[in-house]
């Protein structure tokens, strides 16, 4: 088999995650999008270590590790994503200007995870203040 | 063309038409349904490329678990079930122009690079066999620190989801979605 089939749809799914990374609002497809380019490396990981023959096996064995790390990343990132949510009611990448170098409009909020709730009380309050 | 190639390009051409779908479809359930297409095409994929032990671990930890998790992400976050407007950023033709010229730039790579380099197929070569013979002779420490990096990673999923750690949970009202 020709090589470059592998290869070219790993380039064209590597360039449909660059899309959903950039073009995507909601902080669970950009998650998607990153899976998919996680993907399209996979795929070349693979197609090179069968092409090479290596006796190490070492692309299908790092295809597998990459696997793993995708699966932790994707449970730290909805771990993340939940705890945005339940923070401020929305996971829209496109508001969570909070370290923006400019006046961001969202509100501050308090550092760590004991200002959560407070933090939220305060997001409901009308967004005045900073939660202390 | 040999019938490998065809069986190949067709699972290709499901694989990233799916998550093309993934990327501009309307309605957020169905991103992760067609999601469990695309990497399920490329679990066919890996089997056509004779990597068949890590064809069923992609069926068995991506479209088993990911996408669960993604779905159960879905339904955690109250997304909304129809059609959502709002799902698209407002800088979409740039990350079109930006996502269409990494694509040229890497197929015209990769096409020019690899115009006449073949590769023989023969089975064997991903099987449980082999594949387990070399992580546990000669990956076996990569293997052992992933093992820590998941437990570390599942701690911290915890810790960071649980919500009595900062103090009592208080029942939350939905004004502020109401305002969107």
């Amino acid at each position: 088999m020709h090589v470059a089939y592998p290869a070219v749809v790993a380039a064209l799914l590597f360039s449909v995650g660059v899309y959903g990374v950039l073009a995507r609002r909601n902080a669970i497809l950009v998650l998607m999008s990153v899976e998919l380019m996680l993907n399209a490396v996979n795929l070349n990981l693979v197609a090179f270590d069968v092409w090479w023959r290596d006796r190490l096996h070492g692309g299908q064995v790092l295809t597998l590790f990459t696997i793993v790390i995708a699966a932790a990343e994707v449970g730290l990132g909805l771990a993340i994503v939940l705890l945005v949510y339940r923070n401020r009611r929305m996971i829209d990448v496109d508001r969570l200007r909070t370290l923006s170098e400019d006046a961001a409009p969202a509100p501050e909020v308090g550092d760590g995870d004991a200002g959560g709730v407070r933090a939220a009380a305060a997001v409901r309050a009308g967004g005045k203040g900073a939660a202390t | 063309m040999t019938g490998q190639e065809i069986v190949f390009t067709l699972l290709g051409v499901v694989a990233v038409g799916s998550a093309v779908l993934v990327v501009t479809t309307r309605q957020l359930v169905h991103a992760a349904l067609w999601l469990v297409v695309s990497l399920g095409a490329l679990a066919g994929g890996y089997l056509v490329l004779t990597a068949e032990f890590v064809a069923w671990v992609q069926v068995l930890i991506y479209v088993g678990a990911v996408v669960v998790l993604l779905l159960f992400g879905i339904m955690l976050t109250r997304a909304p079930i129809g059609r959502a407007a709002d799902l698209d950023s407002g800088n979409r033709w740039a990350a079109l122009a930006v996502a269409l010229a990494t694509a040229g730039v890497l197929v015209s790579v990769v096409v020019i690079g690899f115009r006449d380099a073949s590769m023989p197929l023969r089975a064997g070569g991903g099987s449980a066999d082999a594949l387990g013979a070399a992580v546990f002779r000669t990956w076996v420490l990569p293997f052992e620190v992933l093992s820590v990096l998941l437990l570390a990673a599942l701690v911290g999923a915890i810790v960071l989801s649980r919500s009595d750690v900062g103090g009592p949970k208080e029942k939350e009202p939905t004004k502020k979605r109401g305002e969107r």
